[in-house]
């Protein structure tokens, strides 16, 4: 039901954003909103077809799928065609396709079905590692297209195996991470040490009994120090010059409004626009002048923004959190530990999807191209997630089958 | 179990969703509730794209004398979904059309856009858009595009300068940087650097109120683009050359074609009759341009460039040169003439007998050529008169002929220099000097175009090279030379000390007794010229006159052709003459001559010739 909600309001948006002024047919295949339907006729089947088939299909053909999308990335590679600088496309006649997209679920797939034999110890060293070797292995394939922003989304299991047991101290220690990375970017190396060697002097000195545990505390500066100077080099070296400056832009470090900030700019004030009730169905000013870049695709909210204004955009947050909600609520009442984490892993992508998209649009996180769950225009995104969903539903149906 | 343990953590999970829910929400509260400086009032405010063009490059003659400028000119424009409940009868009165033809202009607007501006009347006089300007408050949907229009402060050199006009549909989508109603440049030098001169459109956003008044520029223009300015041209022509020429042209059929020998650059590329470039500007260009079109003398026509006529006796210096290198022929080499009576060809010309080169040249002996020419082909160093000719061939080619140049010359065609496959089909195999005997002087199936003519002339003038011709010498910001090939030497197969003998000839064309061109001597310059007179099968012949001067230091060399004129040293060669003189001393002064050469009308009673 949500998710044929959002799929209507999405369709709507890229047919506002993307429609000309006369629109004679809306089955015109030429225009985006006209493909985009034909996508969402296609996704329709696929979800049909999904239920149709026996759920223990996709529980026993796990590793096949997870490898044959392997397959598919490693071939996009050879294979693929470039587009926007992201060699991550397979032309088929008219239509392109990306396995990336794919390779999510089957992804999601792969992790339940190995974290669900019985077998397997979560406290074990071999677990952590093979899980997070499920998940690093595409996430590096994707990464060698240059598309990052769909390499990240492989982040998001992290909530799945933090429910099956990782310790949150890894969880904590990736946060610090990233405050240590962020703080390095935004002061000086030299800074950031200072007050790390003043805390660690504090605790030392003002908290007796942590004076016993002094040496994990000098471990943990260390690798600290290690980290904020290889993240530094990272940032100044590694990184490629684009990402780097939507990085400086998020963190207000570079003021580039024709450059990286341009999108996330334009994309405020489209939203900005919109007010509290927005400017109606197909009368958003600024998103039919193609205002803002990629309006149809990754910047779809900013249509929504403006045409339904905040109210719209609160209730379609509000779909999303019951979606996701609903998603684990169903995931915890599964007898099957394999649905079980599958649902969490479809609860993970979405949610990762959401909260980047989302927040990409009004300016609370790097400008990543990955599209919002159901609303962006694209077959292969429009597919990929309808497939995570509705493996998942059909799982659902199927929980009182299993013993 | 350990998984049991752990299904609390779920609690933590959806809680870290909703942390992310509520954080979206009230950052969203704040972005269109709170903070008014993303809102706009879409119910007030529309905002308008407005491009702003920028002023295409100028261009410059060789003394930096402007040719071409802009002018202000005014489009109304219309966006139609703005066009609500408008008075039509207002708009009908301001802009002086009839319903009927707003009905039409809107509708084709409509079609192509509700939300995109669209020209509604194009180029505007100031003095129109005046009265425009006053009642426009009343009108929604209508504003005013300042645009820029081509002007030019001498009426001439309208074939190479060329026009602009509106894109038509395959140039817009041959290059997406064009949008419906720009301007691109249609033919000539504006065609041919349409790129430089068309500089980047900028593009200004800019706030207007439902009464159509201008806000104020949306953001403070942070998202405004600045329309960058096209690059000046510098071009070789020298416009006060090309005036005069075209003056002394007038009621004339025919080209002059004037280069500086030393680089190549084009001094004066006229055809005539021409036209005047401010015609094809503006509202009146197409008008006009039919007009011009539906001509019999075919105005529109670049004769310099894509006339083609035989060369006639100007060619026999290329015939002689050839014989001069092939040591088939040598300045002391004598051959009688027998007039009229000559086989296989007759002399037009009366003077002594035998005669050498020099004399050859200077008093235009056909049957002395022929001799040369049929001493090139039969010579004896080749198995037969075809391995012969394909040698003669290949020495003529590196002259220039037959061939385009292929420089920023505007339509410029090949002529016609026949090769041995041309005369085996011709005559199936069975050919030899005699049966194309019409070349030794420059008769026959050789085609040339004035403008390899001038080139010629300037050949001969540097003693056995030339620089391919072209118009541009310097654009606006680039120090290099724009296209190296412009100054890429061409060395013709011809030694130069062969040229000698044939200058020499030349000089005498003018300065000795029996000169054809002997009329024309000025004391202070030393001319070097040759005559020629073209058969025409049409009508009257057509007089020919190629020249360089000064003989030791040749700052001009130039071709003229006037259409069924006669002589070649009855029009062409004076008009040579006068050009030379204007180029290098500034003013003619030879005031008579002039005034007879500019009033001469060989238009009338010709007519007939003119329909072919």
């Amino acid at each position: 039901m949500i998710y044929s909600i959002l799929v209507f309001v999405g369709w709507l948006s890229i047919f506002t954003a993307s429609a000309g002024e006369d629109v004679s047919t809306l089955l015109d295949l030429n225009t985006r909103y006209g493909k985009q339907l034909l996508w969402i006729g296609f996704a329709i089947l696929l979800a049909g077809l999904i239920l149709i088939i026996d759920a223990e299909f996709f529980s026993t053909f796990s590793y096949v799928f997870y490898l044959g999308l392997l397959l598919l990335l490693v071939g996009v590679l050879i294979f693929g065609s470039t587009v926007a600088g992201s060699k991550s496309w397979f032309r088929i006649g008219g239509f392109a396709i990306q396995p990336a997209e794919f390779a999510k679920f089957a992804t999601a797939l792969a992790m339940a079905k190995y974290l669900s034999a019985l077998n397997v110890n979560m406290r074990a060293l071999k677990t952590k590692v093979i899980s997070m070797g499920i998940l690093i292995l595409p996430a590096l394939l994707i990464l060698l297209q240059n598309d990052t922003g769909s390499a990240l989304v492989y982040f998001s299991f992290g909530i799945v195996l933090f429910r099956e047991g990782f310790s949150g101290l890894l969880f904590i220690a990736v946060l610090m991470m990233a405050t240590l990375f962020i703080t390095t970017i935004l002061f000086s190396e030299t800074l950031v040490i200072s007050v790390l060697a003043g805390i660690v002097f504090i605790i030392l000195i003002f908290f007796k009994k942590y004076r016993k545990n002094w040496k994990p505390i000098f471990g943990i500066m260390v690798l600290s120090i290690a980290f904020v100077f290889s993240a530094n080099y990272a940032f100044e070296n590694v990184l490629p010059a684009h990402q780097k400056n939507r990085i400086n832009v998020l963190l207000g470090i570079e003021q580039d409004l024709r450059g990286a900030g341009y999108n996330v700019n334009q994309s405020k004030i489209a939203i900005g626009s919109g007010g509290l009730t927005g400017k109606g169905f197909r009368n958003g000013v600024l998103t039919r002048y193609n205002f803002v870049p990629e309006q149809s695709t990754d910047f779809i909210f900013c249509t929504i923004g403006e045409e339904w204004g905040f109210l719209g955009v609160s209730v379609l947050i509000l779909l999303f959190m019951t979606l996701l909600i609903r998603i684990i609520l169903l995931a915890e009442r599964q007898r099957s530990k394999f649905s079980r984490i599958y649902g969490y892993g479809v609860a993970s992508i979405l949610f990762f999807h959401f909260t980047i998209n989302i927040g990409m649009t009004i300016g609370l996180a790097p400008v990543v191209g990955i599209p919002l769950p159901f609303l962006s225009y694209g077959g292969s995104s429009l597919w990929a997630f309808t497939l995570l969903l509705f493996i998942f539903l059909k799982q659902d149906a199927n929980r009182l089958n299993v013993l | 179990m350990y998984s049991t343990d752990y299904s609390s953590r779920k609690n933590i999970i959806i809680g870290v969703f909703l942390l992310v829910a509520i954080i979206f929400i009230i950052r969203l509260f704040y972005l269109q509730v709170i903070n008014s400086s993303y809102k706009l009032s879409a119910d007030n405010i529309v905002l308008r794209k407005v491009r702003e063009y920028p002023p295409r490059g100028l261009i410059y003659d060789r003394y930096g004398n402007l040719m071409v400028f802009n002018e202000a000119a005014y489009d109304l424009m219309v966006i139609p979904r703005q066009m609500k409940d408008v008075d039509t009868s207002l708009i009908c009165d301001i802009t002086g059309i009839d319903k009927l033809t707003f009905e039409k202009k809107l509708t084709k607007a409509k079609r192509y856009s509700y939300y995109k501006p669209s020209t509604f009347m194009k180029q505007i006089s100031k003095k129109d858009i005046g009265k425009i300007q006053e009642k426009l408050y009343q009108i929604p949907g209508l504003f005013i595009q300042t645009r820029t229009l081509r002007q030019y402060p001498y009426p001439i050199a309208g074939h190479l300068l060329g026009s602009i006009g509106e894109v038509n549909k395959r140039e817009i989508e041959k290059d997406n940087f064009y949008k419906p109603g720009d301007y691109i440049g249609k033919s000539g030098i504006e065609n041919y650097y349409e790129e430089y001169l068309r500089g980047k459109s900028g593009l200004k956003i800019v706030e207007v109120d439902v009464h159509n008044r201008l806000k104020g520029k949306y953001s403070n223009g942070k998202f405004d683009t600045i329309a960058v300015a096209g690059k000046d041209l510098f071009l070789g022509i020298d416009a006060d050359l090309q005036l005069y020429g075209e003056q002394l042209m007038q009621n004339k059929k025919g080209s002059i074609v004037a280069i500086e020998p030393k680089t190549g650059e084009l001094l004066a590329l006229i055809s005539s009759p021409g036209y005047n470039p401010n015609l094809l500007v503006g509202r009146e260009r197409s008008e006009n341009y039919s007009k011009l079109l539906k001509d019999t003398l075919i105005p529109l026509m670049n004769r310099a460039t894509m006339g083609t006529y035989p060369p006639g006796s100007t060619f026999k210096m290329v015939n002689a040169l050839v014989g001069l290198q092939d040591k088939t022929l040598n300045k002391f080499t004598e051959y009688g003439c027998k007039g009229q009576l000559s086989a296989p060809i007759k002399c037009t010309h009366d003077h002594k007998t035998p005669l050498n080169l020099s004399e050859a040249i200077e008093q235009s002996c056909n049957p002395y050529f022929w001799n040369t020419y049929k001493r090139i082909l039969e010579n004896p160093s080749y198995s037969s008169s075809h391995e012969g000719y394909e040698h003669w061939y290949e020495n003529v080619t590196s002259f220039g002929f037959g061939e385009k140049f292929k420089t920023d010359i505007p339509f410029e065609v090949k002529g016609n220099m026949p090769d041995n496959k041309y005369f085996d089909k011709l005559y199936r195999g069975s050919w030899n000097a005699l049966t194309v005997r019409s070349l030794s002087i420059g008769q026959g199936e050789i085609l040339v175009t004035p403008i390899q003519l001038a080139n010629l002339s300037a050949i001969i003038a540097n003693r056995g090279y030339y620089y391919p011709p072209h118009l541009l010498t310097k654009m606006e910001g680039h120090d290099e030379v724009l296209n190296p090939y412009f100054t890429e030497k061409q060395i013709t197969s011809i030694d130069p000390d062969n040229f000698d003998i044939v200058r020499t000839a030349m000089l005498d064309v003018f300065e000795a007794e029996y000169g054809t061109a002997r009329w024309y001597k000025l004391d202070s310059i030393k001319q070097c010229g040759k005559t020629g007179t073209v058969q025409n099968p049409h009508g009257d012949d057509h007089s020919i006159f190629i020249a360089f001067a000064p003989m030791d230091n040749p700052q001009i060399a130039i071709s003229v052709i006037v259409e069924n004129s006669g002589f070649g040293s009855k029009w062409a060669a004076p008009i040579a003459s006068l050009l030379i003189e204007k180029y290098l001393s500034g003013e003619p002064q030879r005031k008579a001559l002039e005034k007879r050469m500019m009033d001469g009308n060989l238009l009338q009673g010709d007519n007939n010739n003119n329909q072919h």
